[in-house]
């Protein structure tokens, strides 16, 4: 025969303050580690959605991120002749870009940081239109010292706007529009045309990388292994999401502290909240008694007593989910340290997360309730009842 | 009031379960928010040598990813106040893979100024000097040596890619110091290997001046000096460039506060909802002791103090558990973390949450206790 759940229940709520209590500790809990998840989750959100499955990107062979990659234009002119690119109006979908860093202000702060500075020519731009988007203002001319900002930046840091000046390298550049980037570590870029950053950051003529859409699979693998026989070329071909994948490693230390705070915190909880059923179980003694004179067996007991701690927790447990929603979409912002500047993302807080919160704090629930039980089970009922 | 302090102490130990359930689950999220500020101190406040606040770092006003021209040194180098300058570039590279424990950071120097400049760097006499000859020479601070078991007279290569090509070095001297975990190169070396169109750029100058009076001035007078150019430069103090790094990763202040915060307020709930069971149940006790003439407030003090024991113990527990963390914490190989330390400024703050939590959690449970008529307290029943 099983103890009735309203059992449990009652007694919780009869004992309003402790309880009350001992869930919000539960709660704050389950709160810290679903907000390091949610940030987590949107910086790897971030970088999922940043790439088109037929876009390679060729850096110098060695190098590990676009900054520190360079590329003369003779040699983007060898890669224009490889063949198994898409082809747009005519043109050959390929885009010699440059990459370089900013250090702006932060709004809101005093600190400085770096940001990512994209130069492109028009074709870079088409073969992003699927996540990006003109919001304001226009795109930069050819041959102008102009600027286009994604979203995010423009909402991160100080004096990105249209119409404000910014100086990159020794010209001072004017921002012109602003484009969506969608949730794609482009919002948190500047983008100019290629040939005038390059010339403004001392460059020369050269570039940083070279993105191409391969026509499909099959020639994006040709492509690859074309460059990386060519001897002419010391260059090497990547699928463009395996690059913005690897960035997810930027998020490895808060990671780790998460994990840490995580089961700090929990040890802590279970702690708690086995003082606080501990406390039950001693105040119901006589009436565990009652329970075993009416035939409720030792395993029953040590259920119900069980059952009552993961009825706790969960009360904790539902309370931190609705104290981390509000942070679904909140704007964060990370170091990147592959690509040496900031990545910006927005906080996710997912039903599958929400769940492993609820699960954790039921985790916390068992192992708070289950030596109390087994205290409450154990006990003598003719005992339990002469106490006072 | 010291002579009531063993009634409290026994009293903690009456009911020995709850007590070290409590004690462990205050030391427990007391070590966390000790080890979580001690972080916060390696970020942001670390201790400045003296030597440290005499150096300077000129970078380009746009990015660090902007280099400058040579000559800017020698410029440098003539204004008043300034004892030396040092010309660096971020080697980059990799050290046989991507692997973070190969993953250290690399530059190149001038080999004849940067242990001057940086006297905190303890290198042997013969190890410099064989540093300053040979020009494929490389130089590693020890805690790197130490991890990837470098001896001198190894050779590293390193795989370019801002500088391209396969690079190899002769380890010639390990030096030893505060963030020694880098490895140095000979800046001239490098030079040679690049093509001529881009010798003679420097990713950032860092310089001494010769007494902390004249480093404001000295820095204001350099970027004056280039404010014309068409690299214009930024000069900051060495700590300041440190910063942003850690500005670099994020909302890390935010982080460590909002965590920092969450935990002390859960150690709040934890340890009132313990201390309101242990006064409730005492409630008769309260009653004898009144009757034997104990008053209200000697009541209050008794079981206050009972609370702040139990709890000023697990801020001790926690605190050592944080010590031990952090001295393994400061073996690891990352930026800001090796070599921190736990401040004092920490520990004070971790005894004084502990004695907060304490009284916080204990005072209303005692109070409504202590306030009750002598007969109704008598009367009360568990």
């Amino acid at each position: 025969m099983r103890v009735p759940l309203s059992y449990n229940l009652r007694n919780l709520l009869v004992r309003k303050t402790t309880t009350a209590m001992t869930a919000l500790g539960i709660a704050l809990t389950v709160a810290v580690m679903l907000g390091i998840l949610g940030m987590l989750a949107g910086l790897e959100h971030s970088f999922q959605t940043t790439g088109h499955p037929r876009h390679l990107l060729v850096f110098r062979r060695g190098a590990t991120s676009e900054l520190s990659s360079a590329i003369t234009p003779e040699n983007v002119q060898v890669l224009r002749g490889k063949g198994g690119m898409e082809t747009a109006g005519g043109e050959a979908m390929i885009s010699p870009e440059l990459v370089t860093t900013l250090n702006l202000g932060v709004q809101g702060s005093d600190q400085t940081t770096n940001v990512n500075v994209r130069g492109l020519s028009p074709m870079g731009i088409r073969m992003r239109a699927e996540s990006v988007k003109l919001v304001e203002g226009r795109w930069f001319e050819r041959g102008q010292r102009e600027l286009v900002a994604g979203q995010g930046a423009a909402a991160t840091y100080r004096d990105v706007a249209v119409g404000k000046p910014l100086l990159v390298g020794s010209a001072q550049f004017t921002i012109v529009g602003i484009f969506s980037g969608g949730q794609t570590a482009f919002n948190g870029e500047i983008w100019g045309e290629n040939h005038q950053l390059s010339t403004d950051a001392g460059r020369g003529s050269s570039y940083s990388s070279v993105l191409i859409r391969a026509a499909d699979q099959a020639s994006a693998r040709g492509l690859i292994q074309a460059v990386a026989d060519d001897q002419r070329l010391t260059l090497e071909a990547t699928p463009e999401i395996n690059y913005y994948l690897r960035q997810t490693e930027s998020g490895q230390p808060l990671r780790y502290l998460g994990i840490f705070v995580a089961i700090v915190m929990a040890v802590g909880s279970v702690f708690a909240a086995m003082n606080t059923m501990y406390a039950a179980v001693a105040r119901r003694a006589r009436e565990i008694g009652v329970l075993r004179v009416l035939g409720f067996s030792r395993a029953s007991i040590l259920f119900s007593f069980v059952v009552e701690s993961l009825l706790l927790a969960l009360f904790g447990g539902g309370l931190a989910c609705l104290l981390a929603l509000p942070f679904n979409g909140v704007a964060g912002r990370m170091g990147n340290s592959v690509t040496f500047s900031q990545a910006l993302f927005e906080f996710r807080i997912t039903p599958q997360m929400l769940a492993a919160g609820v699960a954790f704090a039921a985790v916390m629930g068992a192992f708070g309730g289950l030596l109390p039980a087994r205290v409450a089970a154990r006990q003598d009922p003719m005992t339990a009842l002469r106490e006072l | 009031m010291l002579k009531y302090l063993p009634f409290a102490l026994k009293n903690s130990i009456r009911n020995r379960r709850r007590t070290l359930l409590t004690l462990l689950s205050v030391g427990v999220s007391l070590f966390l928010l000790a080890t979580l500020l001690s972080l916060y101190f390696a970020f942001y406040h670390r201790d400045e040598t003296p030597e440290q606040a005499l150096r300077l770092i000129v970078r380009h006003r746009v990015s660090l990813t902007f280099a400058m021209p040579e000559f800017y040194g020698t410029r440098i180098a003539q204004l008043p106040g300034v004892r030396m300058v040092c010309r660096q570039n971020w080697f980059g590279g990799t050290y046989m893979d991507r692997k973070p424990e190969h993953n250290f950071p690399r530059f190149s120097v001038d080999a004849d100024k940067i242990f001057d400049i940086t006297p905190e760097w303890k290198v042997p006499a013969g190890e410099r000097q064989a540093f300053e000859r040979e020009r494929t020479a490389a130089a590693v601070g020890r805690s790197i040596a130490d991890r990837l078991g470098f001896r001198l007279g190894q050779k590293i290569t390193l795989q370019g890619d801002i500088f391209p090509g396969n690079h190899e070095f002769t380890l010639r001297a390990i030096f030893e110091g505060p963030d020694d975990g880098q490895m140095l190169i000979r800046r001239d070396y490098l030079e040679e290997t690049l093509p001529l169109r881009r010798r003679g750029m420097v990713g950032f100058f860092s310089v001494m001046a010769d007494s902390a009076p004249s480093v404001p001035r000295v820095a204001a007078a350099i970027d004056e000096v280039f404010r014309n150019s068409p690299q214009q430069t930024k000069t900051e103090s060495e700590r300041a460039f440190n910063l942003s790094f850690v500005s670099f990763f994020g909302d890390v202040k935010l982080i460590l506060f909002s965590i920092s915060g969450a935990v002390t307020f859960t150690i709040l709930l934890v340890s009132a909802t313990t201390m309101a069971m242990s006064v409730r149940e005492r409630i008769q006790e309260v009653g004898v002791l009144k009757t034997l003439g104990f008053t209200s407030g000697k009541v209050l003090a008794l079981l206050v103090s009972e609370a702040i024991v139990i709890a000023l113990a697990g801020g001790i527990l926690g605190t050592l558990l944080a010590k031990l963390v952090i001295l393994k914490l400061s073996q690891m190989p990352m930026f800001f973390i090796q070599g921190m330390q736990m401040p004092p400024a920490v520990v004070g703050i971790t005894l004084g949450a502990a004695l907060l939590i304490g009284v916080a959690s204990s005072i209303l449970p005692a109070l409504s206790a202590a306030r009750r008529p002598i007969t109704e307290a008598l009367r009360h029943a568990g």
